[in-house]
């Protein structure tokens, strides 16, 4: 349907891809390094974040979400609320266990 | 619009020719038309076999100890009978059929937004299904889970759990797909002049229904991954004996299962606030109250999940904050109840088969609705949890509720979708057997459950017995009205007399095409300036 926009997000060099793909990798390494480290509580929190920042720049810059329609982007909005909503559910049971 | 001249023979979508020859015309069509005829064939099927398989279960229950089959056979059989009509019939359900078959229809469009996707979405339903079928004949044999696949059971048992996993896997990538349609279809392909407050209200529900389908889904088939992998490798992120937690497995199946008894019902719903217009001959009172009460349900629907977790021993805070949410869900179902009866109200009613479908609807789901209550409150699940009552409570909504109103929609549809009448009289007999066998069937259930009947047990104590036969009998009634009332649908779509384009009166845009639709639908996309359904009276301006 936006095939119209389509064309100029070619604007998104080549070089940019490889750079957020070093990103990712390193941020995977970081993610598998720190499991090592005991970081008590927070641990689950240091890799839900490095996930949702590796996630950010996969649906923003790989699915060209950040050049799409705002349609698109209310969508994944709703999307990502429900998981947060269901994450904060979850919690209410483990940590009240 | 009025049927075609003479002068140049009308060529339906039926009879309309491709560049496949044979059954490739059909297993091969992109068009939305063919493919609900074909999810419709297939879900016919698995709902047989699901049939069979609940007689012989309650043929087994007629008699303390063994009747018929022995505990393992009992154990599968309850298995697959869940499996199939859960994965294979019901989630499917109207909307495969009449949602592919009607959206595009009333929205005044050509077809859905990707055909081809929507072809993928039937052929992995089909692959499912042979998946599905193929675990049954394997060695292990049969699946003996239940259909909520629990661990550790799932982990352990020696029968083939894996392969019917995947299958539902598989299932539910057509459903998303099918999701992914709808949503883009209801947005991009509406009549110039169809705003979203002019789409009939079965639209609503099955674009609410596909936000459902294409958010919760990948939660399930994430969970069954897993259990598969964990099956394969010992993991340990489920068995507790690995460290896992059993517990995790059950908030990620019912956060898509419990939404999925929306993707049920939401459509159900939307074709009850269809055939009570036009048989009431009324606009539909609070149509906004209607739509809005279906993003409502489908929103609150993510959140109670855990309601049928209460007595695992989750924490007392999500206990308590799950009951109270469950408890929401019945503001908007109550809602749209009281706007369907206020439509009735000095409507002038005809009271054709699709309409009394619907009021055996509202009778059984409205059990079914309140028994739900029962269950959602923590004080009483206590007592009824894993009994029959909870049996008896969701063949009383999925069955009484959305079944009916498959059944419902097939009589009204039916002379759109094929051009032919159904028998009315034949209808209405059939409709009074299923309505005295279903609640001899399941009401007796509700009984025995409360007395401590426990649920996905192949024995029973004597003093169960009058109950149990009551309730056998029962299904006798109620497999036979089902069946009557199949033989006049198969009767009529070969030899019934031939339907005109809008034979209830109905004011939506499927009924001002001729029946059964030509293969591009409208001949020129129509322009739309009132709402739905303009029966004459006051209008909202
Ligand atoms: C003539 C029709 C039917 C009969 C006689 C029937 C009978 C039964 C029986 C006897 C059980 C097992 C009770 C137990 O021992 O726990 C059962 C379970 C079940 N039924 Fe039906 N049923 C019928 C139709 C349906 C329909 C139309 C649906 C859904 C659309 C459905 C969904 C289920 C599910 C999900 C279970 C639970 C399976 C499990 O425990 O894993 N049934 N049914
Ligand atoms: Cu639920």
């Amino acid at each position: 349907m936006a095939n119209e926009h389509s064309e100029k997000n070619h604007s998104v060099g080549y070089g940019t891809y490889v750079l957020i793909w070093l990103v990712l990798v390193g941020l995977t390494v970081t993610t598998v390094s720190i499991s090592g480290i005991n970081l008590g509580n927070i641990a689950l929190a240091v890799a839900l974040l490095i996930a949702a920042v590796k996630s950010a720049f996969v649906i923003n810059i790989f699915m060209h979400i950040k050049f799409e329609e705002k349609i698109f982007k209310v969508f994944i909005a709703i999307a990502l609320m429900t998981l947060l909503s269901v994450f904060v559910l979850t919690a209410f049971d483990v940590f009240f266990r | 619009m009025s049927e075609n001249s003479e002068s140049k023979p009308y060529i339906n979508f039926l009879q309309a020719e491709s560049k496949h020859k044979g059954i490739f015309k059909w297993i091969l069509s992109t068009d939305h038309k063919r493919i609900g005829i074909m999810y419709m064939t297939g879900m016919m099927a698995f709902l047989l076999v699901g049939i069979t398989l609940g007689f012989l279960m309650k043929l087994e229950m007629l008699t303390p100890g063994k009747t018929i089959m022995d505990a393992q056979t009992y154990n599968a059989f309850f298995t697959l009978h869940g499996v199939i009509m859960i994965f294979l019939f019901i989630i499917p359900g109207l909307p495969a059929v009449f949602g592919n078959f009607m959206l595009p229809l009333q929205i005044g469009a050509r077809d859905v937004a990707f055909p081809r996707l929507n072809l993928l979405s039937w052929w992995l339903y089909v692959v499912g299904g042979i998946f599905a079928i193929a675990s049954l004949f394997l060695q292990g044999g049969p699946i003996d889970t239940g259909w909520t696949f629990y661990v550790p059971y799932s982990l352990r048992t020696g029968t083939n759990v894996s392969l019917p996993l995947f299958a539902a896997f598989i299932l539910g990538f057509s459903s998303i797909l099918t999701g992914i349609n709808f949503v883009t279809t209801v947005h991009r392909l509406r009549a110039p002049g169809m705003t979203f407050f002019k789409m009939p209200l079965f639209v609503w529900a099955i674009y609410s229904t596909a936000w459902i389908q294409v958010i919760a889904t990948p939660v399930v088939g994430i969970t069954i991954i897993l259990v598969i992998v964990e099956r394969a490798f010992s993991l340990g992120i489920f068995d507790p004996a690995l460290g896992g937690d059993p517990l995790l497995f059950q908030h990620l199946f019912w956060i898509y299962s419990h939404p999925a008894v929306y993707i049920m019902i939401l459509p159900a719903m939307g074709a009850v606030s269809e055939i009570i217009p036009t048989f009431a001959k009324r606009t539909i009172f609070g149509y906004k109250a209607i739509a809005f009460s279906s993003l409502a349900i489908a929103f609150i629907g993510y959140f109670v999940w855990a309601h049928h977790m209460f007595t695992t021993g989750i924490s007392d805070t999500s206990r308590f904050i799950f009951s109270l949410l469950t408890f929401l869900v019945a503001i908007p179902s109550g809602v749209k109840v009281f706007n369907w009866v206020a439509t009735l109200y000095k409507g002038s009613i005809t009271p054709g088969a699709p309409l009394l479908f619907v009021m055996m609807f509202i009778f059984l789901f409205s059990i079914g609705g309140l028994t739900g209550l029962v269950l959602g409150s923590l004080a009483t699940n206590v007592h009824v949890h894993d009994t029959y009552f909870v049996v008896a409570h969701f063949h009383y909504v999925m069955f009484g509720g959305t079944v009916m109103i498959f059944f419902a929609a097939l009589h009204y549809w039916l002379p759109k979708m094929f051009g032919r009448m159904y028998n009315e009289k034949v209808a209405k007999w059939s409709i009074a057997l299923i309505f005295i066998g279903f609640n001899m069937l399941y009401f007796t259930m509700f009984i025995l459950g409360y007395e401590g009947q426990p649920r996905r047990y192949w024995d029973y104590l004597p003093q169960f017995q009058t109950l149990q036969i009551i309730s056998t009998v029962g299904s006798w009634i109620l497999i036979s009205g089902i069946l009557l009332m199949f033989g006049n649908l198969h009767r009529s779509i070969k030899r019934g007399a031939k339907a005109e384009a809008n034979p209830w009166g109905g004011k939506t845009l499927e009924w001002t095409i001729p029946s059964p639709p030509p293969v591009h639908n409208f001949d020129e996309i129509p322009v739309i300036t009132h709402g739905p359904y303009n029966y004459g009276e006051e209008e909202a301006k």
